[in-house]
């Protein structure tokens, strides 16, 4: 029976069901008992969307008079009247020098973005620019057995979006190659598990930061002769690291407590071991190591940021990090713009890992 | 004296059958549990031997050791004293050649019908040709109904599907003995009635000789040639033996309508109820 793959369908399977019923409601599909269904899905999370934008609108405005008037006392206080009134002017005219640096609000984050998507497309026309330039002169390069030319300008915030996405999934990779073989083998012996347990449970509460300078000792004397720029290597080992426990410990269990009629099938057809792991452990507990896989993606997703800022690697952690220190006048902005992103893609990995587990796993868990 | 009450004469698992004629063999079986209050005695000096191509029912109360009875058997669940032996050769284990059809269908619920049937089929038979195991699972699949459900997935089937793939999942690597644990309890009973008429449909062609746990009477009467009675634990053994002397091939209406039907059906009533 082949099912025939409609937006639908797909939405509702990856657990975004809004869509479609936005679409019926624009194509006139909607039933009438869907009514009060549409309102409770689409028109109520739309308005907490309003809501907390109207909340953080009226916040940002008290916060940025609080900071206003404390800058007008001051210089009242520090230089007088007149200095007074030039700040307030000073502030009025919205000039960058006196701003009060304190929470955007919603406009000034709108505007933020679509300045960092404008300036995302400056950077790639100049790259597209330079490559054409260097096309012909790479090509010989290249023949003459020299590296190529490649371009060095400053990453736009789209492409630190990828970076960060690339060290997650290298991270998210070798969290996925270490604890899922290392949590079948736990999960199979009581002796391995009792050996491993200490190291589980010493290891698993261990803050990222701390992840982050074990791999950086390491790594910086692997590395000691090459002359590569080892922050990205670092950054992803150390995400991997902070973020493989849930995998190997929803593993370990899911291994250890599979059904028991199907184990006893397994003894009594006298399956090998490893019939017995392929063909009835694995695919049993798969439910399992696919919520530990959620977890670890989240988790390194989360723990990204904060590495990246602290190996200095390129991408959305660096990004928000520099943000901070150079404090322009939309830092703040750009800052939350950041923000939204991260969590946005947060949101999108957890929804792309719960695709996958419905594709592969019998278990369908309905998407929450 | 009537048959029943003459057969009655040499019941209580004393009757003693030619060496030759014996597949399974219980002897001086015991089952202990440890717990933290003394060991739990399951079941003391069970004795029963089970003739080849005998198809034998047991019927006792909830909790009196029918099922450890079985799993031991079966070699899942390790024998406290005594042993138990098919064909004369002591068990060591689980293996193929106890085939078992649990209570619940216990499919993998990831594989389809076929799968299912070939994990086991794969097993017993590892020098057949790809396509003649196919076949084999094929072929036990289609003797329980399920000819449109090959490539079904187990989790899709109903209850009583799925213990129909059991059906054919423990016929198809023709064991020796096949053991059944109440694998018709959970199902409602007309569902339940289809389900035995499959069975002893199968079970007449391949004669496989059977040991099935049950709760149910009519059932009890229905599929065996002996019903075993086993009394209530603790130390439960082997109460008292029935034999039915219905004809074989059965149908549900022939027995219903034969004269002894009722005095078997009040004997096992009687000794439950006592």
């Amino acid at each position: 029976m082949k099912q025939s793959i409609t937006l639908g369908r797909v939405t509702k399977f990856m657990g975004l069901g809004i869509f479609s019923t936005l679409k019926d409601l624009f194509t006139g599909k909607l039933e009438k008992e869907d009514f009060k269904n549409f309102i409770r899905k689409t028109i109520v999370p739309l308005a907490s969307i309003l809501l907390f934008i109207g909340i953080w609108h009226i916040g940002a405005k008290a916060l940025y008079n609080k900071e206003a008037d404390f800058k007008i006392q001051k210089a009242l206080s520090d230089q007088g009247q007149a200095a007074a009134d030039a700040m307030e002017a000073c502030i009025a005219s919205g000039d960058v020098s006196c701003k009060p640096n304190t929470l955007p609000s919603p406009a000034q984050v709108w505007d933020s973005y679509k300045s960092l998507l404008r300036d995302h497309n400056i950077i790639a026309a100049d790259k597209a620019a330079f490559k054409e330039k260097t096309a012909v002169l790479n090509e010989k390069r290249i023949a003459d057995g020299l590296d190529p030319i490649t371009y060095t300008g400053r990453p736009s915030f789209v492409d630190q979006i990828f970076r960060s996405l690339k060290t997650v999934f290298a991270g998210f990779l070798l969290a996925l190659l270490i604890a899922v073989p290392l949590g079948i083998f736990i999960g199979l012996s009581p002796t391995l598990k009792s050996s491993f347990n200490w190291f589980i449970q010493i290891f698993k509460p261990v803050s990222p930061v701390v992840w982050y300078l074990l791999v950086f000792m390491i790594v910086k004397t692997l590395l000691i002769d090459s002359n590569e720029d080892s922050s990205f290597t670092i950054s992803f080992i150390s995400v991997g690291l902070c973020s493989m426990w849930a995998t190997l410990v929803n593993t370990a269990m899911g291994v250890s407590s599979v059904d028991k009629d199907y184990i006893n099938v397994a003894k009594v057809l006298k399956l090998g071991p490893f019939q017995k792991i392929f063909k009835v452990v694995l695919p049993s507990s798969l439910p399992l190591i696919f919520t530990g896989l959620k977890i670890t993606l989240s988790v390194a997703w989360m723990v990204l940021i904060a590495i990246e800022l602290l190996a200095q690697s390129p991408g959305l952690g660096l990004f928000v990090w520099e943000e901070f220190q150079n404090g322009a006048n939309d830092s703040n902005a750009k800052i939350i713009v950041a923000m939204f992103v991260i969590g946005i893609i947060g949101f999108l990995l957890d929804r792309l890992m719960l695709t996958i587990q419905n594709w592969v796993s019998f278990d369908k868990t309905e998407a929450i | 004296m009537s048959i029943v009450e003459e057969k009655l004469k040499n019941s209580a698992g004393s009757t003693v059958f030619s060496s030759s004629e014996v597949m399974l063999d219980l002897n001086n079986l015991k089952k202990i549990y440890p717990t933290p209050k003394g060991d739990y005695v399951v079941l003391e000096d069970l004795n029963l031997q089970i003739k080849k191509e005998e198809f034998v029912t047991i019927i006792g109360h909830s909790g009196c050791g029918k099922t450890t009875m079985l799993s031991m058997i079966a070699g899942l669940n390790p024998i406290t004293g005594g042993n138990i032996s098919v064909l004369g050769k002591p068990i060591k284990g689980p293996g193929p050649d106890r085939g078992v059809i649990f209570q619940a269908p216990s499919l993998m619920p990831w594989m389809t019908s076929l799968q299912n049937v070939m994990l086991g089929v794969n097993q017993v038979f590892p020098h057949a040709t790809k396509a003649q195991r196919s076949d084999i699972a094929k072929y036990y699949l289609q003797k329980v109904g399920l000819e449109d459900a090959f490539h079904k997935r187990a989790s899709d089937l109903s209850q009583g599907m799925q213990q129909r793939v059991g059906i054919a999942r423990a016929f198809a690597i023709k064991p020796k003995v096949l053991l059944l644990d109440e694998p018709f309890g959970m199902l409602d009973s007309l569902t339940r009635g289809e389900l035995q008429d499959i069975l002893i449909e199968i079970w007449n062609k391949e004669k496989i000789t059977a040991v099935m746990i049950t709760h149910d009477v009519d059932e009890a009467i229905f599929l065996a040639d002996r019903v075993v009675m086993m009394t209530s634990g603790p130390k439960a053994k082997i109460g008292d033996i029935l034999d039915i002397n219905f004809e074989r091939p059965r149908t549900r209406k022939t027995v219903l309508e034969h004269d002894d039907y009722y005095k078997y059906r009040k004997h096992l009533i009687d000794f439950l109820e006592h």
